[in-house]
């Protein structure tokens, strides 16, 4: 029986992906988790608000705030954010201002492979409407067509302060409950990819990077 | 610096010597003659530094033209070596045989201009754009406006207006009016 047979709809197709490689990735589409038990929830989503862990991946000139809020100067950890190396092991996306079509795509995996509950905040006046760049060939405009945004954090650039005040809103929301943005993007899943796929030409990668 | 253009003159033919500062000078060379003018100028004549290489589109002219800008750290002169080429099937000599790094900025160059350097290390493989399939985006009848504007979801309500005429607004509303 060929591997075709087995194709069903729920499966993702890796299209992108030749021979060897589509061995080695899941074709599982991933499924949304939506909170469970609300009264417990409510004491997650404190825990949550409390420990944010911010993904070390500076796209853009954004990230260039990130070193001072990071530091002494600033010092984000007194505010319970702290930063994490790898994707796998961070809550907190930053996406640093403006994002080329190739920065996008290590975007995409990057996102896709952080673990939820997962939140993003769009830093800069690129990420709302393309900002100075916003006729370029290379420059996205909104980023919230590509992964899901939690919170804004408009000028060019803020300085670490607004970030810090983003930071601050950013715990409200998630203690509120807001910030479902991982349901939201697994549950237009099929909108966010056919948007992702639009703009990146060569897609050689999985389509769900696990 | 005159000198140096002298006798360049006799040797290889080049034209409209045009000195902008004491270190500074650019001229322009026939494209058969570029790669020995710079080689030339690279072995004999110290310039041994390649500062950077890029292009320009002249659409009008229907031309490329192609800087060189070499350095030479003994006198600290720069010298821009200009080299005028046809921007139909727009392709030139390798330069990197002199300098190693001139491959990266071909590299560039063909995926920006679309102009072709034939022996490259790595001329075809993707730089900045990966799978562009549009005509070179820095070529100038590449229309960016319009390509960012079907490609990437421009955001409702984005105004662009002159600051001159928004000021004018602000300050004189009756600008215009008579007296």
């Amino acid at each position: 029986m060929s591997r075709a047979d087995h194709k069903t709809d729920q499966e993702l197709p890796n299209d992108g992906l030749t021979y060897p490689d589509t061995e080695y990735f899941c074709k599982t589409r991933p499924v949304p988790v939506g909170p469970q038990f609300e009264a417990m929830e409510a004491v997650r989503n404190w825990a949550r608000a409390n420990s944010l862990a911010v993904q070390a991946f500076g796209t853009g000139c954004g990230a260039v705030e990130l070193r001072p809020l990071m530091t002494a100067r600033y010092d984000a950890y007194r505010y319970g954010v702290t930063g994490s190396p790898t994707p796998r092991q961070s809550c907190v996306f930053i996406i640093g201002g403006y994002a080329s079509v190739k920065t996008l795509k290590r975007i995409i995996v990057s996102y896709e492979q952080m673990q939820n509950p997962k939140f993003v905040v769009a830093l800069g006046s690129c990420t709302v409407n393309g900002g100075m760049y916003w006729d370029s060939y290379n420059t996205i405009n909104r980023i919230d067509h590509y992964i899901p945004v939690d919170l804004y954090v408009s000028g060019c650039m803020p300085r670490p302060e607004a970030l810090l005040a983003g930071f601050v809103k950013l715990k409200e929301l998630i203690k509120a409950g807001k910030c479902e943005g991982a349901n939201k993007y697994l549950e237009n899943f099929d909108w966010y990819k056919a948007n992702q796929k639009k703009i990146i030409k060569n897609w050689n990668m999985p389509d769900y990077n696990w | 610096m005159k000198q140096l253009f002298d006798r360049l003159q006799a040797l290889f033919g080049v034209t409209d010597f045009e000195r902008k500062r004491d270190d500074l000078a650019f001229l322009k060379v026939p494209k058969d003659h570029a790669e020995m003018l710079i080689r030339h100028l690279r072995d004999h004549e110290g310039f041994s530094h390649l500062v950077f290489f890029s292009a320009v589109d002249y659409i009008e002219d229907d031309i490329f033209r192609l800087i060189y800008m070499l350095h030479n750290y003994g006198t600290r002169d720069t010298l821009g070596v200009h080299v005028d080429i046809a921007r139909e099937n727009a392709g030139m000599t390798s330069i990197h045989t002199l300098w190693a790094q001139a491959a990266l900025y071909q590299r560039e160059l063909k995926e920006m201009f679309g102009i072709d350097f034939p022996g490259s290390p790595g001329v075809d493989e993707d730089f900045m754009l990966e799978g562009w399939d549009e005509i070179p985006p820095m070529r100038r009848e590449f229309d960016t406006r319009a390509y960012a504007e079907k490609t990437f979801f421009p955001r409702e309500g984005r105004e662009k207006s002159d600051p001159r005429t928004h000021m004018r607004k602000q300050f004189y509303p009756n600008w215009g009016e008579g007296e």
